[in-house]
C-alpha cells in the first residue's frame, strides 16, 4: 500500500481527501475476506459429509482426499437406506416431533396467556418457579421419570417422550409471555365490553395476532425433538419403536466403517432441518418485526 | 398488582376471585406439569440417591454411603470429573472469543450479513448423532479431512479421537463448529449499543483496540456472564457426542460427567448412585448460578448509571 502511494504522488491528495471513506472501503473488504474465509471453514464439514454421501466406496479411501464424486453416486444412500428401515425410523420421529409441537403449542400458550395477560394473585410466583426450572439438568429427574414410566407400562413407546410437551415447556412459555405482554390489554378489554370470555379472547384476539410466534416455537420444538437422542435411547427398546436419531446411532455402533451409507443417512436426517430452518427464517423475522404491533 | 389475599381488610373482590379461578385453569397444565415432571422427580431422585437400587428390588436405605464412595472411593468419578472440566476449561473461553468475534465481524454492517449470519448458524441446527458421525469421518486419522488438511502443509496429524491424548482436544475444537447460537446473542447485544458511545470515543482518538476493551466488552459482559452459564452448565450435561463418537473411550479420556451418571443408572442400574451423582451436579449447576449472579453485580456493567 505504501509503494502505491509513493509512485503515484497525485494520488495522495484525493487519498487525503476522501480518506475517510477510503478508511470505510479497506474495512469493507478487509471483513468480506475474512468473512468468506470463516464461511469456508465452517462449510468444509457441510461438504464433506456430501461429498462423502455420492463418492464410490474407492474415492471415499483415497489419499488425498477426492473432492468432486465421479462419477457421483447414489448407491450409499440405497445401501444406508435399506440398511435401517429408515421409514419406519421416519414414521416413528415425525409422530414425536409432530404431536409434541401441537402439545407444547397449546399448552404453553395457555400458560403463558395466564401469565401475561391474567391478573391472579400468585402468578409471578409462578413464573419464577418455571424460569427457575430451566437450570435443573434431566440427569436429576430422568431416573424417576423413567420408573414412573415403566410402571405406567410406557416404556417402549414414544408416550414417555411426547406427554411431557402437553404440560407447558418453561422456554416457551417465557417466550410466549414476552410477547403476550406486547398486545394492547385494550384489545381484550374491548371484546371483554362485547361479552367475550376469556377463552373467546384467547382464540380470537390473541392467539391469531401470536402466528409467527408460534411458529417460531413450533420449529425449535421440531429442532429439539427430531434431534433428541437422550430421551429416545432411555426409553426406547425395540428396533421397530427407534426414531432417526438413535437409529442413525445404532447404525454407526454396528458398521462403523461404512463411512458412505452413514454419511447418507446423516444427510437425510439433516436435510430436513436446513429445509425448516430456511423455510421458517422469514416467519422468525416476521415475529420480531410483529412484536411492534399497533393496538 | 399487590393483591393481598385473605386480608381482612380487603376483602377478595369477586373480580380477583374470577381472575384467580381463570388464571389458574390456564395455568393449570404448568401447574400439573411442574409437580409430575419436575417436582416430584427432584424429590424421588432426593431419596433414592440415599439407597441403594438397582431396579429389580425396592430401595434399600443406605444414608450417605453413596455420597461417600463417589466422593472418597470411586476413581472414576474424578477422572470423569476431570474430563469435563477439562473440556469445560478450553470450550468455554474458545466459544465465546470465536462467537464475539463472528459476532463483531457481522456487526460491522457488512452486505450479506443475513447470509453470512445464516452460514455461520447452521452447524448448530444439525443433529447431535449426524454431526458426531460426521466428525469421527472428519476425524479420522487415515481417511479424514482434518489431517489430510495438516498433511498439505506438511504436518502429521494424531490420531484425535482414537488417541487418549487428542480425543478432548478434538471435542474441544468440534464444538467450535456449533458455536453459532451464542454469535446470534452476542450480535444481538452489539446491534443495542448505543452509536454515541463509539462516535465519542472516535472523537477521542480511540482506535479499534481501546474501542473494543473499553466499550464492547464492559458493554457486552453480562451477555458474556450469562452464556459462560450456560455453557458451563450445557458442559455438565454433555453427553449426546461422547455417547455416539466414543462411548467414553479411549483409556476413559472422554468419559464426561453425564455420559458415567448415564452409564450408571441405565448400563449398571445402579439408580441409588447414579441419583446421586445427580444431587452433586444438581447442587453444583445452582451454586454456581448462585454465585456467578452474586459476583457479577462487581464486575458487569447492566447499563444505567
Amino acid at each position: 500500500m505504501a509503494n502505491l502511494t509513493e509512485a503515484r504522488p497525485a494520488a495522495r491528495v484525493r487519498e487525503a481527501q476522501s480518506h475517510v471513506s477510503r478508511r470505510k472501503l479497506t474495512q469493507s473488504v478487509l471483513s468480506h475476506v475474512a468473512l468468506i474465509a470463516l464461511s469456508i471453514v465452517f462449510l468444509t464439514p457441510f461438504l464433506w459429509l456430501l461429498s462423502t454421501s455420492l463418492k464410490p466406496d474407492r474415492q471415499i479411501f483415497a489419499f488425498p482426499p477426492v473432492w468432486i464424486p465421479n462419477p457421483p453416486t447414489l448407491r450409499n444412500y440405497q445401501t444406508g437406506l435399506n440398511f435401517i428401515p429408515f421409514w419406519i425410523y421416519l414414521k416413528n420421529t415425525l409422530i414425536y416431533c409432530g404431536l409434541s409441537i401441537v402439545g407444547t403449542i397449546i399448552s404453553s400458550s395457555l400458560v403463558a396467556y395466564s401469565l401475561a395477560r391474567i391478573r391472579w394473585p400468585g402468578r409471578n410466583i409462578l413464573f419464577g418457579i418455571l424460569v427457575a426450572t430451566m437450570i435443573v439438568p434431566p440427569q436429576v429427574t430422568f431416573i424417576p421419570l423413567f420408573l414412573v414410566f415403566k410402571n405406567l407400562g410406557w416404556l417402549d413407546s414414544l408416550a414417555p417422550l411426547i406427554v411431557p410437551h402437553w404440560f407447558g415447556v418453561p422456554f416457551f412459555i417465557f417466550l410466549l409471555r414476552q410477547f403476550f405482554m406486547t398486545i394492547p390489554p385494550e384489545l381484550g378489554e374491548a371484546a371483554t365490553i362485547d361479552g367475550a370470555s376469556e377463552w373467546q379472547i384467547f382464540r380470537k384476539v390473541v392467539m391469531p395476532l401470536a402466528t409467527p410466534v408460534l411458529a417460531t416455537v413450533g420449529l425449535f420444538t421440531f429442532l429439539n425433538t427430531w434431534n433428541d437422542f437422550l430421551g429416545p435411547l432411555i426409553y426406547l427398546n425395540s428396533p421397530e419403536n427407534y426414531t432417526l436419531s438413535i437409529g442413525l446411532a445404532q447404525f454407526r455402533g454396528q458398521y462403523s466403517s461404512l463411512w458412505g451409507p452413514l454419511m447418507a443417512v446423516s444427510t437425510v436426517i439433516t436435510v430436513p432441518v436446513i429445509v425448516a430452518f430456511f423455510f421458517t427464517q422469514r416467519t422468525f423475522i416476521q415475529g420480531i418485526t410483529l412484536t411492534g404491533i399497533k393496538g | 398488582m399487590a393483591v393481598t389475599v385473605g386480608s381482612r381488610r380487603q376483602p377478595i373482590s369477586p373480580r380477583t376471585r374470577r381472575n384467580l379461578r381463570v388464571g389458574l385453569i390456564f395455568a393449570a397444565p404448568a401447574i400439573v406439569g411442574l409437580l409430575l415432571f419436575v417436582a416430584y422427580p427432584l424429590a424421588a431422585s432426593l431419596y433414592y440417591s440415599f439407597t441403594s437400587y438397582s431396579v429389580l428390588q425396592p430401595p434399600v436405605w443406605v444414608g450417605l454411603e453413596n455420597y461417600n464412595t463417589l466422593l472418597r472411593e470411586d476413581p472414576l468419578f474424578y477422572k470423569t470429573m476431570y474430563n469435563t472440566l477439562f473440556i469445560a476449561v478450553f470450550t468455554i473461553p474458545s466459544s465465546v472469543v470465536v462467537a464475539m468475534g463472528l459476532a463483531m465481524l457481522l456487526n460491522l454492517k457488512v452486505r450479506g450479513q443475513a447470509f453470512y449470519r445464516t452460514i455461520f448458524y447452521m452447524p448448530t441446527i444439525v443433529p447431535f448423532v449426524a454431526s458426531s458421525v460426521l466428525w469421527l469421518w472428519i476425524f479420522n486419522p487415515q481417511y479424514g479431512i482434518l489431517n489430510a488438511g495438516l498433511w498439505q502443509v506438511g504436518i502429521s496429524g494424531p490420531g484425535w479421537i482414537s488417541d487418549p491424548s487428542w480425543s478432548k482436544p478434538a471435542l474441544i475444537l468440534m464444538n467450535l463448529w456449533s458455536v453459532g447460537g451464542w454469535m446470534v446473542i452476542y450480535l444481538a447485544g452489539l446491534q443495542d449499543m448505543p452509536k454515541e458511545l463509539y462516535e465519542a470515543a472516535e472523537l477521542d482518538g480511540a482506535n479499534w483496540w481501546n474501542k473494543t476493551v473499553h466499550l464492547t466488552i464492559p458493554f457486552m459482559s453480562p451477555y458474556i456472564l450469562f452464556s459462560v452459564i450456560l455453557m458451563l452448565i450445557g458442559v455438565f450435561q454433555y453427553f449426546t457426542q461422547v455417547a455416539v463418537m466414543t462411548n467414553g473411550g479411549p483409556a476413559d479420556s472422554t468419559r464426561v460427567y453425564a455420559l458415567y451418571l448415564y452409564q450408571n443408572a441405565f448400563t449398571y442400574f445402579k439408580m441409588g448412585y447414579a441419583s446421586a451423582m445427580a444431587w452433586l451436579l444438581f447442587i453444583f449447576v445452582v451454586g454456581l448460578t448462585v454465585l456467578i449472579f452474586r459476583t457479577s453485580a462487581r464486575h458487569v456493567y447492566y447499563g444505567g448509571q
